[in-house]
């Protein structure tokens, strides 16, 4: 299987710093990945690199297409959906305004009404809440906002940073259920950034662990879950 | 001036330059004190003048700095502040026959409170809402000063002339000279204190609520009377600059202090550098001397002629001479290490 | 309470001026989050280029349209070429950028045609409205073509994708750029529109002002305390705010002792502010709340 977005010798920076130092990996079409590390080891940094929204060298290809020097909307455009760290809600705009931006660069009417009804139903909150100003959501319903805004862009990739950050254990394992379905169901690939490694393993087949800047493990996800060393030494339980 | 919202990841309206950044090396600041010093020696009495009002406006621009870059409040009224420390002086002179020397330190002080008093209001103001209302206080105050309730005092549209004082002790020197190393005088005492008050613990709390008002609150800044404190030591110090520009300028009239004074404050504290407190004489120069070079290449479109020069600095250093600063620094770096 | 009443009506009439010159602010804040001082200055200039098309014989609204046209154009192009490099820039930057536009403007309006006050035409009439006296025909035209303007640009702004995209870009840039909205050409396009909407305001006040280089000098610090009153996200609070704020000025003129013409503005300004203190949104614009 050829790998749908490859990554190569990617080193970022934020000003003089340098955060990533030559990460390298491949992301197969149709797979659940999850990036692993702790904080401030470079997940979030990865992604935004991908997007090309921080300085970076290196090669990064989607489907065989070179992403260096394109701004980060037409990366976009390629059929890359980003839910970024702290979701990024248009909190002001209500909540199917918000999903009527995700696809904002569709063309297809009729496609994207139907989309928004196909979100409502994976989504049922967000249906009671369609006029609501987004901003009043809970975190759980302004994730979910978030996971059904990329959607609607109808993306090949959809990369997440950190989905559970600040939401209850229940909703988390609802959250990633739905992922799981998304990836199954409406084949796409998704790579997961986590903290919360324990439940991001359960949900991935594969797996990678980061530290300052440096990929330091890969693998099938199971395998890194039953690896008692890895867990210990670099997800801390 | 984005007050309306406020994003996370959003940079603060004002930029937050490093405590050690607000001034420069002691080697430099031989030099530049030097050329103070000896340059009038040997120019023209004119040119004297200039050099004085490159220094009150010098002035004018510090107090700027440490309001804007310092505590992170916009002020377009400082024509008023200085208004009202040159209307102080002027009326003491001439008035109650006071020593022109006396008149700063109360143009100071009278300013201090003033600025003190407005900050209460503004104190729920920022951004560009701050921005309306001291420019406000700036439209307000050359008609405030024509009223003729305050005629008497104030000379109404035509003004007061000022005597300008000679040099004391009998000492051998023009009036223009003699005003200039006064002026040099009060300007270095002031710079210096500002700087001791920047690396203070007031310095400090004014910059943590430039850099994050709420963080700085909950860490038990209070907000409050710091700002104020920033306005009134602002206020003040552009009042002292004021007195000085009334005695060197030989009068004060209500349309000398405008809103374009105040826009020409603003103009200078960018183009030194915002919150670099040495750059501030280079903001003088530009806003004293930009706008004759620029009715010298065409009276017709001295304007236009200012504007553009205006935007080439911007493009080349949009922040500043303290930009040219640090690139000299680095480039001295180099050299050094070869 | 006669004088009241006309003193207000009169107030709205004047109003109509910074009701239409808010909404070329409020369009520009939409789009760039900043207040442009050169705002005024692109009015007045795109309305001598509408006076002079009518010297060269292009009827009235030939004129309007074709200033229309050109105004938005000219928009577009002064901010890729003269602040799209300063993006980067400080905010404080941006603003001395402005304060450059303006003086480069105002000149240039100055050398062409010079600083005599001209007669602009209105195709309104000056007749009284209705009767009265308070409100000319042209005052009332001011009026429809502001509300009208209103109106279609709620309408773009609710309704269309465009509109939903530019309110997305200037909401939140980052997060626009990640559902793939283009943000920088947002900009481009809110200075467009905002050029477009000035020139009409312009076109608009200049009966009433008379056309020469310094018209919109006060119309324009108007038009920002109007906005702002308004509450800067509210097109609807603009267009209120503007009719406020005549009413504000008349009354202060009317009714505190000692308020000739020139105390007018800060005194209708104090006004505004202390509104501000009271409710610092303004008075239709969202709540801001700030996240720690």
């Amino acid at each position: 299987m050829t790998a749908m977005l490859n990554v190569k010798d990617l080193r970022a920076y934020y000003g003089q710093v340098q955060a990533l130092h030559g990460l390298s990996f491949a992301l197969n079409e149709g797979s659940l990945t999850t990036l692993l590390g702790a904080n401030g080891a470079g997940k979030t940094t990865t992604l935004r690199a991908i997007c090309n929204m921080v300085r970076s060298t290196g090669a990064i290809e989607f489907e065989g297409k070179p992403l260096s020097g394109r701004s980060t909307e037409n990366v976009v455009r390629l059929g890359i959906a980003h839910v970024p760290q702290g979701r990024g809600t248009f909190t002001t705009m209500t909540v199917e305004e918000n999903l009527q931006l995700g696809a904002i660069t569709r063309n297809d009417k009729a496609g994207v009404v139907s989309d928004i009804e196909r979100m409502y139903q994976h989504f049922p909150v967000l249906k009671e809440r369609h006029t609501q100003q987004a901003g009043t959501l809970s975190g759980g319903e302004q994730q979910m906002l978030a996971v059904a805004r990329a959607l609607m862009l109808r993306p090949r990739l959809m990369l997440l940073d950190e989905p559970s950050f600040g939401l209850a254990p229940l909703i988390v394992r609802d959250l990633f259920k739905i992922l799981g379905k998304i990836n199954r169901e409406d084949k796409v690939t998704i790579l997961v950034v986590e903290q919360n490694a324990q439940l991001a393993l359960e949900l991935a087949d594969q797996a990678y662990v980061i530290e300052t800047g440096r990929i330091v493990m890969s693998g099938n996800a199971k395998d890194i879950a039953n690896n008692e060393d890895v867990r210990k030494s670099y997800l801390g339980y | 001036m984005s007050a309306v919202e406020d994003v996370v990841n959003e940079a603060p309206a004002v930029e937050a330059v490093p405590k050690r950044a607000m001034t420069l090396g002691y080697g430099t600041s031989l030099v530049v004190l030097a050329l103070l010093i000896l340059v009038p020696l040997g120019v023209k009495n004119f040119i004297i003048f200039q050099l004085t009002m490159l220094l009150i406006y010098g002035l004018a621009v510090l107090a700027l700095n440490i309001l804007t870059g310092g505590s992170g409040q916009f002020s377009l009224g400082q024509s008023a502040f200085y208004a009202v420390g040159a209307y102080t002086s002027a009326i003491l002179m001439e008035h109650a026959n006071m020593n022109y020397a006396l008149t700063l330190p109360i143009a100071g002080i009278i300013c201090f409170g003033f600025g003190f008093l407005f900050g209460q209001p503004a104190l729920r103001l920022s951004g560009v809402y701050l921005a309306l209302a001291t420019f406000a206080l700036a439209t307000a105050m050359p008609q405030l000063l024509k009223l003729g309730f305050f005629e008497h005092w104030t000379g109404g549209v035509q003004g007061l002339v000022v005597t300008k004082p000679d040099a004391p002790f009998g000492l051998p020197m023009s009036q223009d000279m003699w005003l200039y190393y006064f002026t040099l005088a009060i300007t270095i005492g002031i710079y210096i204190a500002s700087v001791n008050l920047l690396r203070s613990r007031s310095g400090r709390a004014f910059m943590a609520i430039r850099d994050n008002e709420i963080a700085a609150s909950a860490m038990g800044v209070d907000v409050a009377l710091y700002k104020t404190l920033a306005f009134g030591v602002s206020a003040g110090i552009t009042g002292v600059a004021g007195g000085l520009g009334a005695i060197a300028v030989q009068f004060v009239a209500p349309d000398g202090y405008t809103i374009t004074l105040a826009i020409s404050l603003f103009l200078g504290m960018v183009v030194g550098g915002v919150g670099w407190l040495p750059g501030s004489i280079i903001g003088s120069a530009f806003i004293i001397f930009v706008p004759n070079i620029a009715e010298g290449i065409s009276k017709g479109l001295s304007g236009a002629v200012f504007g553009v020069l205006l935007f080439l600095v911007i493009f080349l250093v949009p922040h500043g001479a303290r930009q040219v600063a640090i690139v000299a620094q680095q480039l001295i770096g180099k050299l050094k290490k070869n | 309470m006669e004088l009241f009443t006309n003193q207000v009506l009169a107030g709205i009439a004047t109003g109509a001026i910074y009701a239409c010159m808010a909404l070329a602010v409020v369009m520009i804040y939409q789009a760039i989050d900043h207040l442009n001082f050169a705002q005024g200055e692109m009015a007045m200039f795109s309305t001598f280029l509408s006076w002079q098309m009518m010297q060269w014989g292009i009827p009235y609204w030939g004129a309007f349209v074709l200033t229309l046209a050109l105004s938005f154009v000219g928009g577009i192009l002064i901010e890729r070429l003269l602040f799209k490099p300063l993006a980067k820039a400080p905010v404080l930057t941006n603003v001395a950028g402005f304060i450059a536009l303006f003086a480069i403007v105002n000149s240039v309006a100055g050398l062409i045609w010079d600083f005599t006050i001209k007669q602009y035409p209105t195709p309104f009439g000056s007749s009284p409205f209705l009767g009265s006296q308070l409100i000319s025909t042209h005052q009332a035209g001011m009026i429809g073509v502001t509300v009208l303007l209103l109106i279609l640009l709620f309408i773009f702004f609710q309704y269309t994708r465009m509109g939903l995209a530019m309110r997305a870009a200037a909401s939140l840039p980052e997060s626009a750029r990640l559902v793939g909205i283009n943000t920088s050409w947002m900009i481009a396009l809110g200075w467009g529109m905002a050029s477009a909407i000035g020139a009409i305001a312009g076109m608009l006040i200049a009966p009433v002002v008379f056309l020469e280089p310094n018209m919109m000098g006060g119309v324009l610090i108007y038009g920002f305390a109007a906005a702002v009153l308004g509450g800067l996200t509210s097109p609807l609070g603009a267009v209120i705010g503007g009719f406020l704020v005549g009413v504000f000025e008349n009354l202060a003129g009317t009714y505190i002792p000692g308020v000739g013409n020139e105390l007018k503005l800060p005194i209708a300004l104090a006004l505004i502010i202390t509104v501000l203190v009271v409710k610092p949104a303004g008075l239709f614009g969202r709540p801001i709340v700030k996240r720690v």
